[in-house]
């Protein structure tokens, strides 16, 4: 479904031009669940970007659904849709639910608008008192819900999420992620999950790669995550870092390049 | 239900009703500051005696009595005076209004899209586009506005459409540059990202998603420009460039009676006053809308 081949994203020209992302290559099947982890800055997020179409300065080969995304084809946009990390950040401030929803059927020219948005809004536990209001009164996880289904709204076949719940409280944390999980199953839908919270990705995720300095260090599936028996000596490191805060363990950490 | 409740409902049943709601809760707030009502309230009067000047008007504006020239205020028939051909000076201000209203408005209408249309498609765009525009907006912005507008009412023909065509050329500018600015802080907001994933064309953002988040900050400094827009109107129309007589335009009306400044000060003062009520008026109001307005204070 998705293919990635020695994907390189720069950042800036000449002398300032940095390498987010430094060769990556991955695949993700039809209906499968793919997470991509690392700790701040390593390129996980970029990836996504490039992925999207958003970010156009990269080289390599990018293809969803056999679809290159280097050409920005119009059928793009009905295959491949994005959650944004920040809920408060990605819904228009001036647009009440109804045209958030309704934008995405209008660009394309797709009837029946009114009856798609309720439907949209009940898929994702939302009652129609929620369709003509604004995003300021709303709470985090309202927007974040409206925000999958703006999403969905042209019933794409894979959702790319980038950090959807990292900026929610932690009880909201888990309604949207088991939100995701029962969509997944409804529609069908091929996923790539960008985190840095091994414990989300455990729980949404069959298989994901774990990135560094913009590089793919190791990728494996999630039972092996689930047994904490990692390859690699930088995962194992990211896994002890996720238990939490320990003065012993982080005196011994070390940098990996 | 009552319409109040149902107005700040928070589960509205339409686009309509939510819309309709927040211009509500806007008024809301609008109503809280005094003074900002009270620009309004001169605003709206203004706009009144304009639509109803012949019935307002107690003479004919521009019906000349050289036997009753030069009165004083509070004379019988003429409580505002007449000025020195015997017109009375509160007929021809109830007519004025009709003016500056006239220019003000088109002005406003002129130059307020073509700052939208340049500041956002500048910042939206960036790269040449903005480089090219920009450089066209301080050309423009490099000369005083009055001179230029003089410049371009000289090269044009005195007139009062000239002059408003005039002002409009010399006051777009700053709108650019505020469209411009607020494009700059939305273009890259993850909102507009979603629309470009969703397939919007450039200009489907430009005008459906950029646009409706610089309006109010620019319907804020319109609303204060219109105090400057009367004044440069009034200045030509003093300097003889803008309404030509016998029109009642309050500037001119001012040029005129500054030859009886002294012994018959009503003459200059009155329609001076005018432009002070109005101009103060539009700041106000201007004020009042930005507490409003600012989407950085909304909660």
């Amino acid at each position: 479904m998705i293919s990635v081949r020695d994907l390189v994203v720069t950042f800036g020209h000449g002398r300032d031009a940095v390498q987010a992302v430094r060769g990556v290559s991955f695949e993700v099947a039809e209906g499968e669940s793919f997470g991509l982890v690392g700790e701040s800055g390593s390129g996980k997020s970029t990836v996504l970007r490039a992925l999207s179409g958003l970010n156009r300065s990269w080289t390599g080969r990018a293809s969803i659904g056999g679809l290159d995304v280097a050409k920005a084809d119009r059928r793009l946009p009905h295959l491949a849709q994005m959650v944004f990390q920040d809920p408060y950040a990605s819904l228009h401030p001036r647009h009440t639910v109804d045209r958030a929803l309704s934008e995405p059927l209008e660009i394309h020219g797709t009837g029946d608008v009114s009856a798609r948005v309720e439907a949209a809004l009940a898929d994702v536990g939302l009652g129609p008192a929620f369709r003509f209001r604004y995003p300021n009164q709303l709470s985090g996880g309202q927007r974040q819900r409206v925000a999958i289904a703006r999403a969905l709204m042209l019933r794409p076949k894979v959702l790319l999420l980038d950090e959807p719940t990292s900026a929610l409280d932690v009880s909201v944390q888990a309604e949207i992620l088991n939100l995701l999980r029962r969509l997944r199953a409804q529609q069908r839908l091929t996923m790539i999950l960008v985190s840095h919270n091994l414990a989300v990705v455990a729980h949404m995720c069959d298989r994901l790669a774990v990135m560094n300095r913009g590089l793919v260090v190791e990728e494996m599936d999630v039972a092996t995550l689930r047994r904490e028996a990692p390859r690699e000596a930088y995962t194992r490191q990211l896994l002890l870092a996720s238990k939490g805060y320990d003065r012993a363990v982080a005196g011994r950490m070390v940098s990996f390049d | 239900m009552s319409w109040r409740a149902a107005l700040l409902s928070d589960t509205p049943r339409s686009r309509q009703e939510a819309k309709l709601g927040a211009l509500y809760r806007g008024w809301l707030r609008f109503r809280r500051n005094r003074l900002a009502v009270l620009g309004l309230l001169i605003v709206v009067a203004l706009v009144v005696v304009a639509a109803f000047a012949p019935w307002i008007a107690t003479h004919d504006p521009y019906a000349q009595n050289l036997a009753q020239r030069l009165l004083p205020p509070g004379s019988a028939g003429h409580w505002l005076g007449t000025d020195e051909f015997g017109r009375d000076i509160f007929s021809r201000l109830v007519y004025g209004a009709r003016i500056t209203l006239y220019i003000v408005v088109l002005v406003a209408l002129i130059a307020a899209p073509i700052g939208l249309l340049v500041g956002t498609a500048a910042g939206y765009l960036g790269g040449w586009v903005d480089a090219a525009l920009m450089r066209l907006t301080d050309v423009f912005l490099a000369f005083p506005s009055l001179i230029l507008a003089l410049a371009f009412v000289a090269a044009l023909g005195p007139g009062i459409e000239n002059a408003v065509i005039a002002i409009a050329l010399t006051s777009w500018p700053p709108y650019a540059r505020i469209a411009r600015a607020e494009t700059l802080t939305i273009r890259n907001s993850d909102y507009i990202a979603a629309a470009r994933l969703q397939g919007a064309g450039t200009g489907r953002i430009l005008v459906r998603h950029v646009m409706p988040l610089c309006v109010s900050s620019l319907t804020v400094r319109v609303t204060l420009d219109m105090a400057g827009i009367i004044l440069t109107a009034a200045g030509l129309g003093f300097l003889g460039l803008g309404a030509q007589p016998p029109m009642a335009e309050w500037g001119a009306m001012v040029s005129s009676g500054r030859r009886y400044i002294l012994d018959q000060w009503w003459v200059a003062t009155i329609p001076g006053l005018a432009i002070f009520v109005v101009s103060l008026a539009f700041n106000l109001l201007g004020d009042g809308l930005r507490d409003v307005l600012d989407p950085r204070q909304k909660t």
